[in-house]
């Protein structure tokens, strides 16, 4: 508990900014879904052969998961795209329905001798519409506004996967970095936002539905969340001067290095950053910088060649480097110079094994392998540039058939004696931290896995001084580096934000 | 006044309406008396054009009714609903005042308007000018409902079982009210009742109803002296 107070006085800032962002979607999209269901709601009490298929549409769209619908909107024109807009979108779909069944349920529900008597005072379709339907299916579609906004809330956390920001970025940083408190930070205020909407809006319905004008309390309530939207919107809408958005995917490694890009960009070329750390996988980034929906993000080259770009498995390094430089540039991306470090396969194995016999290369590993047990993950062991390759290069065969283990439960295994050999991830913070060694891939086997920094191109000419700030890095995370920094977050639950400013401060010392 | 020529009417297979021809002059008030379904409420939304005839006309003020917009017409005949459908949504004045506002009169004129007309159906306004309808008896209701159809001062009223879901006391009372106010406003008044008493207490003429024909229309001793079993049956139950 006392965590939670605790970094919420540190991220301060960033959570009112969060929580503005995350008020400001929930009051557009129900704006918006109230703009169209209302009318939508209207047509269907007056003419079910037209509405009906429109509510069903509508129940439809309510049953597919939020994460699939933000999926499915993602590589549409217009709509699409990484950001508010898309999620926005997704939340006026899911808005709707709740909105169009109370309204067509409250036109339908009006009493017929009193429509009966205002056609007969003489009322036009207009005039009974404004002064005679709505009001009296007034409390109705509030009940369905209602709803609309606290599916909203909830909904809108999940869109912080797709980078629209709001409280759900907390969660999911806290989920990727296994952090309770960091995702408490953003489940709290969540949860409490469902209330404060839930609470403030059935205090306006009940004062609706007593058809009486609203009394002062209510008056009050409703000015209160007025205002309270409209600054939210403004803070989410304020344009301001040009901010450079920095993405990443969804992994502690991933947080780091976008957090490393933010600050190194407002240290050395002084531009403000908006940070859309937590983006999901390299699809999603992939395509956002592509559409500039993010201005840069760190991407690995190996993944660059046969992920983004569909090309054959490469093994020399600088060939690869090559290779996705050019076809970054033809698509509209420059790659920045590497940052210093390969987040390949490593083979690791214990650290006092491997000094014992001076082992530091894969090609040594023969020798003692057939006394010893390894352990690889599901997937390394059935690919075919997984292990079958790795023992056919090395002529690697173990005392018994390798395991198959959890990549988590991995390097503990290891480090315990229970396998002598493993395949870990040669960025994995607990490698140090597990007195374990990584060993050399001296004949090339696995694929470069090289960090390099992908810039939206059009933003690199406008704004120079970001390629000049990110090359002071270049080389300069290692390897050691990224692994301690991976240890300090996963590990020891420190700041990202903190370690990269360490870091960057060792740097500018000279150290 | 108001004159059907020859109007049948259908809802869907069923003739409602056989026939109609009936005069109702300025100023006079007529009662149409027959059973549940007889085709009573047809007439009445025939008039302000809320239904059309199948065949032959009905004139407004010599004008056949298709030639009349309908909201003009609807805004020139005030309409009593028995169920009185007042707005649950605007107070007492709201209501009363709605035509008026409608026609875009200025709000001082519909604030007098509605006052003279509170007082004329017997609900004094300071009291009763911001009570919602809920906050009404029945009785008050129905005045309320007539007070809204004579807003604007439409010469023709039409009235729909005004007062058939009053109490026998409430009843009285409003029957009495009728006749002060209709000798103060003197419109011409089509009403629809069931009970044959009702229609010899407050109209000039009664016409009698039976399976969508018009079996009788004439003053209270016409009718007593009919010979149709309906018409026969209908004033036995009046005496009763």
């Amino acid at each position: 508990m006392a965590s939670l107070f605790h970094f919420w006085s540190l991220h301060a800032s960033e959570l009112w900014t969060l929580l503005g962002q995350h008020v400001a979607l929930v009051v557009v999209s129900t704006a918006a879904a109230v703009a169209v269901g209302v009318p939508v709601g209207i047509i269907a009490a007056r003419r079910p052969r037209v509405g009906a298929p429109i509510a069903a549409a509508a129940s439809i769209i309510q049953t597919v998961p939020s994460l699939a619908l933000f999926g499915f909107l993602l590589p549409l024109p217009l709509i699409g795209g990484v950001g508010a807009r898309t999620a926005l979108a997704a939340l006026v779909l899911y808005a709707l329905l709740p909105v169009i069944r109370t309204t067509a349920a409250g036109i339908r529900s009006i009493d017929s001798a009193i429509l009966e008597a205002a056609d007969a005072m003489g009322m036009t379709t207009r005039q009974r519409l404004t002064k005679v339907e709505l009001p009296l299916a007034l409390p109705a579609i509030m009940a369905g506004v209602r709803v609309s906004a606290v599916v909203g809330v909830g909904t809108v956390t999940i869109a912080a996967a797709i980078g629209a920001g709001g409280l759900g970025e907390y969660i999911y940083r806290g989920l990727s970095m296994v952090d309770a408190t960091v995702i408490l930070a953003g489940a709290v205020p969540v949860a409490a936002l469902a209330m404060v909407v839930d609470g403030g809006l059935l205090v306006i319905e009940r004062a609706l539905s007593a058809r009486r004008p609203l009394s002062r309390i209510t008056r009050v309530v409703a000015a209160a969340a007025a205002v309270v939207a409209g600054a939210a919107v403004a803070i989410a809408a304020t344009p301001g001067t040009e901010r450079i958005v920095v993405g990443s995917k969804n992994f502690t490694e991933q947080v780091i290095l976008g957090e490393l890009m933010a600050q190194t960009i407002e240290r050395y070329a002084a531009l403000p950053v908006d940070r859309r750390l937590n983006l999901g996988g390299t699809f999603i980034c992939d395509r956002a910088t592509q559409s500039g929906d993010i201005d840069l993000y760190v991407e690995y080259s190996g993944t660059a060649l046969t992920a983004v770009f569909k090309q054959p498995v490469q093994r020399d390094p600088s060939v690869v480097l090559e290779e996705v430089r050019r076809l970054y540039a033809d698509s509209g991306r420059s790659m920045l110079m590497p940052l210093g470090f390969n987040n390949t396969f490593a083979i690791l194995v214990r650290e006092a094994d491997a000094r014992a016999r001076g082992l530091t290369r894969l090609s040594q590993l023969a020798e003692y392998a057939p006394g010893w047990r390894a352990a690889f993950g599901y997937e390394f062991l059935e690919r075919p540039d997984g292990f079958r390759g790795l023992a056919g290069v090395y002529g690697l065969r173990f005392r018994e058939q390798p395991r198959v283990m959890d990549l988590t439960l991995m390097y503990r295994a290891l480090a315990e004696g229970q396998v002598d050999v493993a395949a870990g991830d040669a960025t994995a913070g607990l490698i140090d931290a597990l007195n374990l060694s990584i060993l050399e891939d001296d004949r090339q086997y696995f694929p470069p896995y090289d960090a390099v920094p992908v810039v939206h191109s059009s933003t690199l000419l406008r704004h120079p001084e970001i390629g000049a700030a990110i090359a002071r890095l270049s080389g300069r995370v290692t390897g050691d580096v990224m692994r301690r920094m991976n240890y300090d977050v996963d590990a020891r639950r420190l700041d990202p934000a903190a370690v990269v400013s360490t870091f960057l401060d060792s740097l500018d010392r000279g150290v | 006044m108001i004159a059907f020529e020859g109007v049948q009417f259908h809802r869907g297979d069923r003739q409602v309406l056989r026939g109609i021809t009936l005069e109702v002059h300025r100023g006079e008030t007529v009662a149409l008396v027959g059973r549940s379904g007889a085709g009573k409420s047809t007439i009445l939304k025939l008039i302000n054009r809320m239904l059309e005839p199948a065949d032959g006309r009905v004139l407004v003020d010599g004008r056949d009714t298709r030639a009349w917009h309908p909201t003009v017409l609807r805004r020139q005949t005030g309409y009593v609903l028995q169920e009185v459908g007042l707005f649950p949504h605007m107070t007492v004045a709201g209501n009363v005042g709605l035509v008026p506002a409608l026609a875009n009169w200025p709000q001082e004129r519909i604030d007098k308007r509605t006052f003279e007309l509170l007082d004329l159906v017997g609900l004094p306004p300071r009291e009763f000018a911001s009570r919602w309808p809920d906050q009404l008896s029945g009785g008050q209701r129905q005045r309320v409902g007539v007070a809204r159809a004579l807003a604007a001062d439409p010469p023709v009223v039409l009235m729909d079982e005004p007062f058939g879901a009053l109490d026998p006391i409430t009843r009285a009372e409003l029957h009495r009210e009728f006749g002060r106010i209709q000798r103060q406003v003197r419109k011409t008044i089509v009403l629809v009742t069931h009970d044959m008493r009702e229609a010899f207490t407050l109209a000039d003429r009664i016409g009698v109803l039976d399976a969508g024909v018009l079996v009788e229309c004439g003053p209270r001793p016409m009718l007593e002296a009919s010979t149709h079993p309906t018409v026969v049956t209908l004033v036995e139950s009046a005496f009763n």
